[in-house]
């Protein structure tokens, strides 16, 4: 009886495409559009469209303007990497953990990719993006292997309150780590907070295309992986009876998130809460179906660290807050209600 | 046969009686000894005699201004506010019968701290402004994540969640005061998210003192009462003692004086997680766990702050070496707590 009630739901999510999907994505493009003009026109220095226009598109004209837009251009690129790569793999860690509350900060693999790079900065001289993304990648598998391992401990499994405990302690130790690693060599406030806290403001050319393809296979993983993800969260037995391999999938999976966060950690730092905020604004407005929301998550996870990224700037004028900053202030809410929704069996 | 149970019993009570007052002593000339070294050691190592002059008063070159303005409020600071540290978090932890359930986990300190980066950075205040807006701050925090853990039915689990993203809130409103208020350099920072006895100033202690002097024996003398608590709601209360009076006067008195030792040092991370677990340990069942607990705060604050000053090449604050002592400690709890199914 349950699990045929189960099938047909399967069926059900396989077969149609949710109703707003169309709605949706229009919106989801507007706003993506809407938040890239913003971060080429907003900061310390507010810029209107025309020059934004000049800017972009006008290699002839050498306003102060123009050139500030032009400044700002691999900044808003990398912001929008940034925030697809964090989306899609908060999504990817919900999915394979089966808990509402999951984000790679929460998670604290965020934190361990960047305790690595700045046990690789201090002790083995390393100082390229390409060398940062290894010892990153390295840092969130083991990070998450270690989470996940402590938080599914004993009888009743991984529950979302034992992991997000687990990911706070890992955070709290391995942060203090990176502190201790950082003290002696900052020299400059900046630099010693960027590992702290995440921010896209030191986005380069270099960085961003070595970025690029650890964010192509991470969300090419993500949307093969997607239609086994929605088996999976029927639970393991209807998934292994509907032909899916769990076992694989989970560390395909997971591998594709660790990927994603691992990345974009390596350059912009540990950033929280994007990954929780964008799925579950796709998951309330698309439902559970994961073919959709993962694609979407990306598009909502930029749009959310692109406008986080510019109310840094305008909110820290004539400096600026950092991004992380940002989204752990409107992610922690969530987060909130999310635990105050649960019920309390499942905690 | 009967007599001998009796005595049976009462020898092992008296066997426990014994161990915790071993323990106790014990931990007072542990925090003697830091005490001490608090005094001695620093960039110059005066000798004892020269210390101890400078401290009854007399004008000794060099010794007075080191011994006196800087290692004196230092050393206060760090046992007052380890002192409170510990006792609020053992009171926490019994109360609500999960270790993770204390202040610094369920971001009480954290209110505290956003209370005091804002009266101190941002209005410029001082003294006792400062005090009562952190104390009002830690209250508000208390009731605001009880509030919302409440729901349908209250669970601890839900209490910490909350209490997570609580924090995580205020850790970013701190950043952004420091960021506001122009203070974004290091020691600042440092101060008010991880806690430090760096730069202790005696004119600031008083509020701390004080509150211990108050409410540490009001805690203490209704502490027994908290073992009775420990038993659950309904023995409690056959057992006369009126629970909500109880709770709410621990509560409140824990959570002043947490909040003044945090609006003097910063939130030191973990003392108030580790002091009772450790305290219990040593002590055993059987009696109160709350003044050994403020002992193991003592001895955890002066023994971290002088690691962090004179083991390594830098200095470290000392919410960093404690931060990086609890942390594992949090780790293997958990660990703990999942396999025997608690959480």
């Amino acid at each position: 009886m349950k699990s045929s009630s189960a099938v047909s739901k399967m069926h059900e999510v396989n077969s149609h495409i949710p109703k707003n999907f169309m709605v949706v994505l229009v919106i989801g493009f507007v706003l993506l559009g809407l938040s890239v003009f913003l971060s080429l026109s907003l900061g310390s220095r507010m810029v209107g469209l025309q020059e934004v226009l000049d800017g972009l598109f006008r290699q002839d004209i050498d306003s102060y303007e123009a050139n500030v837009v032009r400044k700002r251009i691999s900044r808003t690129v990398f912001s929008l990497f940034c925030g697809a790569a964090l989306g899609v793999s908060g999504a990817l860690m919900q999915a394979v953990t089966r808990n509402p509350i999951a984000d790679p900060s929460i998670l604290g693999v965020n934190t361990g990719a960047s305790l690595f790079v700045v046990f690789g900065i201090a002790f083995l001289n390393i100082s390229s993006a390409h060398q940062y993304i290894w010892l990153a990648l390295a840092g969130a598998a083991i990070t998450s292997v270690f989470v996940f391992g402590i938080g599914s401990l004993g009888r009743s499994g991984a529950t979302p309150i034992k992991l997000v405990l687990a990911g706070a302690a890992t955070t709290a130790a391995l942060s203090s780590l990176v502190v201790a690693i950082m003290i002696p060599r900052s020299h400059v406030m900046d630099q010693f907070r960027f590992w702290q806290v995440g921010s896209v403001g030191s986005a380069t050319w270099d960085g961003i295309a070595t970025f690029i393809p650890f964010l192509l296979i991470g969300i090419l993983i993500a949307i093969l992986s997607a239609p086994a993800l929605n088996a999976l969260a029927l639970g393991d037995a209807i998934a292994t009876g509907l032909g899916v391999r769990i076992g694989i999938l989970r560390l395909v999976a997971a591998l594709g998130a660790v990927l994603l966060c691992g990345a974009a950690t390596a350059l912009a730092g540990p950033i929280g809460f994007v990954g929780l905020l964008s799925t579950h604004v796709m998951r309330l407005v698309l439902g559970p179906d994961l073919r959709f929301v993962i694609p979407m998550s990306a598009i909502s996870g930029a749009v959310i660290l692109t406008i986080s990224d510019v109310s840094g700037r305008v909110i820290g004028s004539p400096g600026e807050l950092e991004v992380g900053v940002v989204t752990a202030f409107i992610g922690a809410p969530l987060l909130i209600i999310l635990a105050m929704r649960s019920k309390v069996s499942s905690l | 046969m009967k007599n001998e149970s009796i005595a049976f019993i009462m020898a092992g009570r008296r066997q426990r009686h014994r161990r915790w007052i071993l323990v106790t002593s014990f931990l007072v000339v542990l925090a003697c000894i830091l005490c001490g070294a608090m005094l001695l050691l620093g960039n110059t190592i005066h000798p004892v005699k020269d210390v101890i002059r400078a401290l009854l008063g007399e004008q000794i070159q060099g010794v007075s201004f080191a011994v006196n303005t800087i290692r004196l409020p230092r050393m206060l600071a760090g046992v007052f506010a380890g002192f409170a540290f510990g006792v609020a978090g053992d009171i926490f932890q019994t109360m609500l019968r999960n270790p993770l359930a204390n202040p610094n986990v369920i971001g009480i300190t954290t209110g505290s701290s956003a209370a005091a980066v804002f009266c101190i950075v941002i209005l410029h205040a001082s003294g006792a402004v400062v005090s009562i807006a952190s104390v009002i701050a830690g209250l508000a925090t208390v009731t605001f994540i009880y509030i919302l853990s409440r729901g349908r039915s209250f669970s601890i689990g839900r209490l910490i969640l909350i209490g997570i993203g609580v924090q995580a809130m205020l850790n970013a409103l701190i950043s952004y005061l420091l960021l506001v208020g122009a203070e974004q350099d290091i020691p600042a920072a440092l101060r008010w998210l991880s806690g430090s006895l760096n730069g202790s100033q005696m004119h600031e202690l008083p509020p701390l003192i004080l509150s211990v002097f108050i409410f540490a024996p009001i805690v203490i003398m209704l502490a027994k009462q908290l073992s009775i608590l420990e038993l659950g709601e309904q023995s409690a209360t056959s057992l006369g003692i009126n629970t909500d009076r109880t709770r709410m006067l621990l509560i409140l008195s824990s959570v002043c004086m947490i909040s003044l030792a945090t609006s003097t040092t910063g939130p030191i991370a973990f003392v108030s997680f580790l002091s009772g677990p450790i305290a219990k340990r040593l002590v055993g069942v059987g009696f109160s766990n709350v003044i050994p607990a403020g002992l193991v705060g003592i001895n955890l604050v002066l023994a971290a702050d002088l690691i962090g000053q004179f083991a390594f090449v830098v200095r470290y604050p000392v919410g960093i070496i404690t931060g990086i002592i609890g942390a594992p400690y949090l780790i293997y709890l958990l660990i703990r707590m999942n396999r025997k199914g608690e959480l």
